[in-house]
């Protein structure tokens, strides 16, 4: 993206122009970046806010104490995967299941990691080991997304970002389960709040139905639960989760073969 | 401390250790090695594989219901499905399928 490699003459004018707005986010100090990643992260707290009162309500429901809830919270800091373990846990799936599955639920954030190695792979090994800790999906959404939008941002600047909006993101996530916690001993049973997790989950895997691959994959992991849901509790979504995963790559091959094929 | 206790513990250190270990890899570690193909392809479809497979048997055999299937948790799961793939916005998602369970539910009671 640099031109780095370009003609030795510089040539200020074969340069694109920057924007106002380009100048102004290179210009920015670190501490300006802190800033700026917060509050670009401020519109997700509608949605990790609420996500993480219900975390401490079902919590709560299941029999945790707050320093378990609290222990969650910072130490796994994944939301989807913290809803799996808690609701395996009350059904009394095997331990060994129960992390599994919740494992399975966070295999996404490797794909994260590697996807902001270039942007943020020459950082020292601590830094790292930092940001490896608070990469979550809000955090990593805005970050990549600022990144790609200004490639020219130092490294420093970059990083920045990433911890303003982590500072904006996990913080309150911490909290808001801990809430969550003191406050599910109070709701009632009428609102039924068991069907919080699922419509929570459907919620979030809908947007993702772009493709038919994901579609294919979706299809499968529901229909393949179902059958397996004879078996001992949490053991059934540990045997269809990998298969709508090969499902949705074999679909995705097949039709980008069949699209090369059209094209040859 | 009971032996739940301990059991939920040993939950949050293992999976809080692996979730770590995950995250850290390719900025640990591996670094600019790129995925191999296939990993990368697979990895895209862990969400759509994992978070259906959780939610599919909550909505078929509600637990609140003795594991009666239950008409208004149905459509409520249906609507929220309908209203997340159209809209793409999970937070109007949420809403509906819980208006629609909150609504169903109270025209049965």
């Amino acid at each position: 993206m640099t031109s780095s490699k370009s003609p030795p003459v510089p040539a200020p004018e074969a340069e694109p122009a920057l924007t106002p707005e380009q100048r102004r986010v290179l210009a920015r100090g670190a501490a300006q970046c802190v800033t700026h990643g917060a509050i670009q992260a401020l519109p997700f707290l509608l949605v990790l806010l609420p996500f993480g009162l219900l975390f401490g309500v079902l919590a709560a429901e299941s029999g945790l104490h707050m320093g378990q809830v609290l222990g969650f919270s910072v130490l796994v800091l994944a939301g989807a995967s913290q809803f799996t373990a808690v609701q395996l846990l009350s059904d009394h799936a095997p331990t060994v299941i129960v992390i599994l599955s919740a494992l399975a639920v966070n295999l996404r954030l490797a794909m994260y990691s590697a996807s902001l190695v270039p942007w943020l792979g020459d950082a020292k090994p601590r830094q790292r080991a930092l940001l490896a800790y608070l990469l979550i999906d809000q955090t990593y959404a805005l970050s990549i997304q600022q990144f790609e939008a200004h490639p020219k941002l130092r490294l420093d600047q970059r990083l920045a970002y990433f911890f303003g909006t982590a500072l904006c993101c996990c913080i309150p996530w911490v909290f808001a389960s801990a809430l969550g916690f003191r406050l599910g001993r109070a709701i009632p049973e009428s609102w039924a709040l068991d069907f919080a997790l699922p419509i929570t989950f459907l919620a979030m895997v809908a947007p993702m139905l772009r493709t038919p691959a994901h579609l294919a994959a979706a299809g499968v992991s529901i229909v393949a639960t179902l059958v397996f849901s004879t078996l001992p509790s949490g053991l059934g979504i540990l045997l269809a989760a990998p298969l709508a995963m090969a499902t949705g790559a074999l679909v995705e091959r097949h039709l980008e073969r069949k699209k090369a094929e059209g094209a040859a | 401390m009971t032996g739940f206790d301990l059991k939920v513990w040993f939950v949050i250190l293992a999976l809080g250790l692996g979730t770590y270990l995950i995250r850290w890899s390719f900025l640990g570690v591996i670094g600019r090695r790129a995925i191999p193909e296939w990993a990368a392809r697979a990895l895209r479809y862990t969400a759509v594989a994992v978070l259906p497979a959780i939610a599919a048997p909550l909505v078929a055999w509600p637990a609140a219901t003795g594991g009666q299937p239950d008409p208004a948790r149905l459509t409520a799961a249906a609507v929220t499905l309908g209203t997340g793939i159209i809209t793409r916005n999970m937070l109007l998602a949420i809403v509906a399928g819980m208006v629609t369970l909150f609504g169903m539910l109270y025209l049965w009671a």
